[in-house]
């Protein structure tokens, strides 16, 4: 067996997400990305938040509105294409990433986003989701987690906490749940990144990064579903609450959290890990010592050390921003540019030639 | 020495070696002798699923088997005229396939003990008398290859495997094939080994030489070329035929081909070869897992792509949901399913018609799926094309039911001129510049055309046309959710009159019943057809009058079928499955189809396909005209006479 050396795509295309999406000047505004759905999502559901800010944000990527393209599965979050005057598809259960990846092959000139929940990217389509992120295929997608399954009305998903009483486990759930951003990390995600439904700041600001970003961007959404599992992510809900589970990542900055900055994340010569410790004052650990967030480190190591400071069962802690952020070919880019080289040295191919091969005779004429 | 020469007009040879001994490599470098010389001909591989089965027994045995001849021939033949077996276990799986009286080459050289012991043998062959009535040549073919080569310093284990090609040199010899082609081919594959390219020549001339000077083989035989339609032709296999199609199909609509596949047998070969063709803007995507394959190849189609997943039926059948989703976008794809035996896993290696139904209903709901079947190998060229003509024009997934058969059979192509290649017209929606995006209509994703029933196909990209497509149920027009019980029904009998409709442009059917007056039709489909035709002429041969359809659109059926079926007194419909076809027609058209069922692994025979025939012609009273044998029908003296047939 052989392996050959592939070239770094063109390097203007290989740094920007949107390169090859074609742009617009004429201004755009929430209206334009609105459709003329009704939204049909329960009252209080935060996928009403997630929405409304991408409704905000994509007119500020100044691509024209033509380009974009959401692909969804199946669960409450992928209805999200209906509501937005883009163009869309609602696939089927779990097979998005795949069906975002033959699109986003074929037509550099579009922003793909793929919209799914945790039940459809973790459980029934944890297959495509895993490759989609190793091939790091140009896509930005998105994952509202909300724990729990509430399309089928409300069974345990696949990042509910193991014991869970629902309506399929009246007894608790003896299931081990996924960290979602673990699991990226694991499967050789490029991009990796934690928000929340309710902090439309953060949630803009990450999803800028993940849009920009050359390769398949995970985005998880804490999103909250107050019918069938209301409360999930009340630690982090309200100014203070916030302050001190939410565990903010910024690439260069220390990692520091609490009020006043009282808490910080540290290395943990123990286990080889991270731990979250006290700054300053008498027993805390001095800031110097905190470790700086390093998004573009290409060992994943520690962002993975990170990403366990998320507790798996009731969340009362969670680190979020982007936790990797790193440079790789993209799949379309390669495959491409293979079919470009092709084209390139041997010029487009001439059909008849095919056709014929290399053994051909003739019948009815001299033979040769 | 001289060397009596004998005339035939076809023979049939099957090479059957153990899994290693490259016997598909040595059948396929004889056919290309033999198309080079201008023989009609047809072949038929056969092996195991194992890449490599314990050395030495039966389950290891592979095997390749051609039939060529001075006239044209529908099937790679029923039983051989000569078998080369490599080892006791090729001999032994192959041997009853074999009539008395046939000529019987036997690599000597593993008949020790242990592997007769392998092979199953407790007695060996060559002195039991089993082979008395053969005519047998024993060789031992390794020992002579060794020994010719072991000037080139190889291991004795490397240098035996050039017996192939002595076996190859050997057959050449008998059957005066132009040794031109192998020698080349030769030089060319092993050119950056030149050892093993000498050793391999070297074998091959050996074998030739061996068959020329020894006196165990006195006589050498001679095929004319066959007469053939003027033109250049080539030689080619059922899933190479499918990936040129495919490549023709893009280029005559003018859309970039996606070809999303998991590996699979017997469909890989379709994978590899598009693989290689990127200079035709083929995009070939290795996905992780069927599923994710026909995936992409939809999410490819819906950015304007020619979306194209192949498979075998186990694939199928983890495709179903999105080919359902397909219908439901109404979106082009085509599926290829390469059949093979089953259920499940079942036979991966061996030829099976029984996916038809899985094809027609294999889905939740009312999914109406066109389904095209070619009947050759070369036909697979001309399915893809077709099946994506309806695929393109009606915005449907489109299932290209080929076989094992089909896909590692060849045959002689008369190559198509290119410029007389049907050209597709996608027909993509454009956004009119004239409508003013506030006060204009909407864009009706699910508005029809009037004639063929499809949806405009507008593109992401285009202006003023965007809007979301999903597998919700959609209100006709806009497309839009919903869930109205009226718009329900209607959306369901639209989907199925659309791809009714395809029937509309379909050509009329080609009865084949020379004197208009036959009483028996039979009926078949896909890769039946030569077997069946093979078995037609022979009953034919007999005086008897036998008329033949072979469908090629199963879904929908065309439109003069339920007609055709009913000027028969009876329909015999053979089928490798049990019963598939005959089902729909029989329920279709309230016809009393008669079924004949086989699912060996392996096509039909026409010996026995005519004997059936001829059965039905009995029943309904048609006799054979009084001067012929009844036991030989229409052979006068079948010891001396050519039998030309195929
Ligand atoms: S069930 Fe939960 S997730 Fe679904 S729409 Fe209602 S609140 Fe939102």
């Amino acid at each position: 067996m052989t392996a050959v050396d592939l070239p770094f795509p063109d390097t203007d295309l290989s740094r920007d997400g949107l390169a090859g999406v074609p742009t617009t000047d004429e201004p755009q505004n929430r209206k334009e990305y609105t459709s003329d759905q009704e939204v049909r999502w329960c009252p209080g559901c935060g996928d009403y938040a997630v929405l409304a800010a991408v409704q905000g944000f994509l007119p500020d990527l100044g691509l024209k509105r033509e380009n974009i393209v959401f692909v969804s599965g199946i669960g409450c979050s992928s209805r999200f294409p209906y509501y937005l005057d883009t163009y869309g598809m609602h696939s089927i259960h779990g097979r998005a990433p795949a069906i975002a990846t033959g699109l986003a092959i074929t037509r550099p000139d579009l922003s793909t986003w793929v919209v799914t929940g945790d039940g459809d990217a973790l459980s029934i389509g944890g297959n495509h989701l895993i490759h989609a992120l190793r091939r790091n295929v140009n896509l930005t997608i998105l994952l509202f987690n909300n724990r729990i399954y509430g399309l089928t009305k409300g069974q345990y998903s696949p990042t509910s906490e193991t014991g869970k009483v629902t309506k399929s486990t009246p007894a608790g759930s003896v299931d081990t749940p996924f960290n979602p951003v673990s699991l990226a990390l694991g499967a050789e995600a490029t991009f990796v990144a934690r928000t929340v439904d309710n902090d439309r700041k953060h949630l803009t600001a990450v999803l800028s990064a993940a849009a920009a970003h050359r390769g398949t961007s995970l985005v998880e959404i804490f999103q909250n579903c107050p019918i069938f599992n209301d409360g999930a992510f009340e630690a982090f809900k309200g100014k203070g609450a916030a302050e001190s589970a939410l565990i903010p990542l910024e690439h260069g900055h220390a990692i520091r959290f609490g009020p006043d900055g009282s808490r910080g994340v540290a290395r943990d010569t123990a286990t080889g890990g991270v731990r979250v410790v006290g700054v300053g004052g008498d027993d805390g650990i001095d800031e110097s010592d905190l470790l700086v967030h390093d998004a573009h480190a290409d060992d994943p190591t520690t962002a993975f050390a990170l990403s366990r400071l998320t507790d798996a069962g009731v969340l009362t802690q969670a680190p979020i921003g982007i936790f990797r952020q790193v440079e790789r070919p993209t799949y379309d880019d390669l495959t491409r540019q293979q079919i470009d080289t092709a084209t390139g040295t041997s010029g487009r191919g001439d059909l008849a030639a095919l056709l014929a091969g290399k053994d051909t005779w003739a019948v009815g004429e001299p033979r040769g | 020495m001289s060397k009596q020469v004998k005339q035939l007009d076809r023979v049939i040879i099957r090479f059957a070696g153990d899994s290693g001994d490259g016997m598909q490599l040595t059948g396929d470098r004889f056919t290309a002798e033999t198309a080079a010389f201008g023989n009609d001909l047809s072949t038929l591989p056969n092996f195991p699923a194992e890449i490599r089965a314990p050395q030495g027994t039966m389950a290891g045995v592979s095997s390749f088997q051609v039939h060529f001849a001075d006239h044209d021939i529908l099937t790679p033949g029923d039983a051989p005229d000569v078998l080369v077996a490599m080892n006791p276990a090729a001999l032994r799986a192959n041997l009853k396939d074999v009539p008395r009286g046939s000529t019987i080459i036997v690599d000597t050289h593993d008949f020790g003990a242990r592997n007769l012991a392998k092979a199953g043998y407790t007695e060996d062959p060559l002195e039991d008398g089993t082979l008395d009535p053969y005519n047998l040549h024993p060789v031992d073919l390794t020992t002579l290859t060794v020994e010719a080569i072991k000037e080139l310093g190889l291991s004795r284990k490397d240098a035996s495997r050039a017996k192939n090609m002595f076996a190859l040199g050997l057959l050449s010899w008998m059957y005066g094939r132009p040794t031109e082609p192998t020698l080349e081919f030769l030089s060319t594959r092993f050119g950056a080994k030149p050892v093993l390219r000498d050793a391999n020549i070297t074998a091959f001339h050996t074998g030739w030489n061996y068959g020329e000077t020894t006196e165990a083989f006195a006589v050498r035989y001679e095929i004319k070329p066959a007469e053939m339609a003027a033109g250049r032709y080539r030689n080619i296999t059922g899933n190479a035929a499918l990936s040129y199609g495919l490549i023709a199909a893009s280029q005559q609509s003018g859309l970039p081909l996606f070809l999303g596949a998991y590996p699979i047998t017997p469909a890989s070969e379709v994978l590899h070869e598009l693989s290689k063709h990127k200079s035709f803007g083929v995009t070939t995507f290795q996905a992780e897992d069927e599923i994710a394959g026909v995936g992409a190849a939809l999410g490819a189609s819906f950015g304007g792509a020619l979306g194209v997943t192949t498979t075998s039926g186990p694939g199928v059948s983890l495709k179903s949901e999105t080919i359902g989703l397909a219908v439901m976008l109404e979106l082009p794809l085509l599926v290829c399913d390469i059949q093979r035996g089953g259920p499940s896993t079942g036979l991966p290696t061996k030829t099976e018609q029984s996916d038809l139904l899985q094809a027609m209903f294999g889905r939740n709901g009312e999914a109406p799926v066109p389904v095209v079947a070619p009947q050759s190998p070369v036909d697979c060229f001309d399915a893809a094309i077709e099946a994506a003509r309806i695929a393109i024009t009606y915005r449907t997934p489109v299932i290209v039911l080929s076989d094992g058969y089909l896909a590692n059979g060849s045959e002689p192509w008369q190559l198509p001129d290119v410029a007389d290649l049907p050209v597709i017209d996608p027909a993509f929606e454009v956004s009119d510049p004239s409508a003013n995006a506030d006060t204009g209509e909407p864009f009706q994703p699910y508005a029809r055309d009037p004639e063929t029933l499809a949806r405009p196909w507008a593109l992401p990209g285009t202006p003023g046309l965007m809007h979301r497509i999903g597998g919700l149920e959609k209100k006709d027009g806009t497309g839009e959710i919903s869930y109205d019980p009226d718009n329900h029904d209607l959306m369901v009998r639209a989907r199925q009159a659309k791809v009714d409709a395809v029937a509309d442009a379909l050509p009329d059917t080609i009865v084949d019943d020379p004197d208009g007056d036959a009483r028996l039709l039979v009926l078949g489909w896909g890769s039946t057809y030569g077997p069946i035709g093979a078995g037609v002429r022979r009953v034919r041969r007999d005086g008897l009058k036998v008329a033949q359809v072979h469908v090629r659109h199963l879904n929908p059926l065309p439109r003069d079928l339920g007609d055709i079926l009913a000027r028969y007194e009876r329909v015999v419909v053979p089928e490798m499955n049990l019963g598939q076809l005959a089902m729909l027609v029989r329920a279709k058209y309230l016809v009393d189809a008669r079924s004949h069922t086989q699912v060996h692994g392996l096509p039909f025979k026409a010996a026995g396909l005519a004997e059936v025939l001829r059965e039905h012609l009995r029943d309904l009273g048609d006799v054979p005209p009084a001067n012929t044998d009844p036991e030989q029908p229409g052979r006068k003296s079948p010891a001396t006479t050519p039998d030309v047939i195929a």
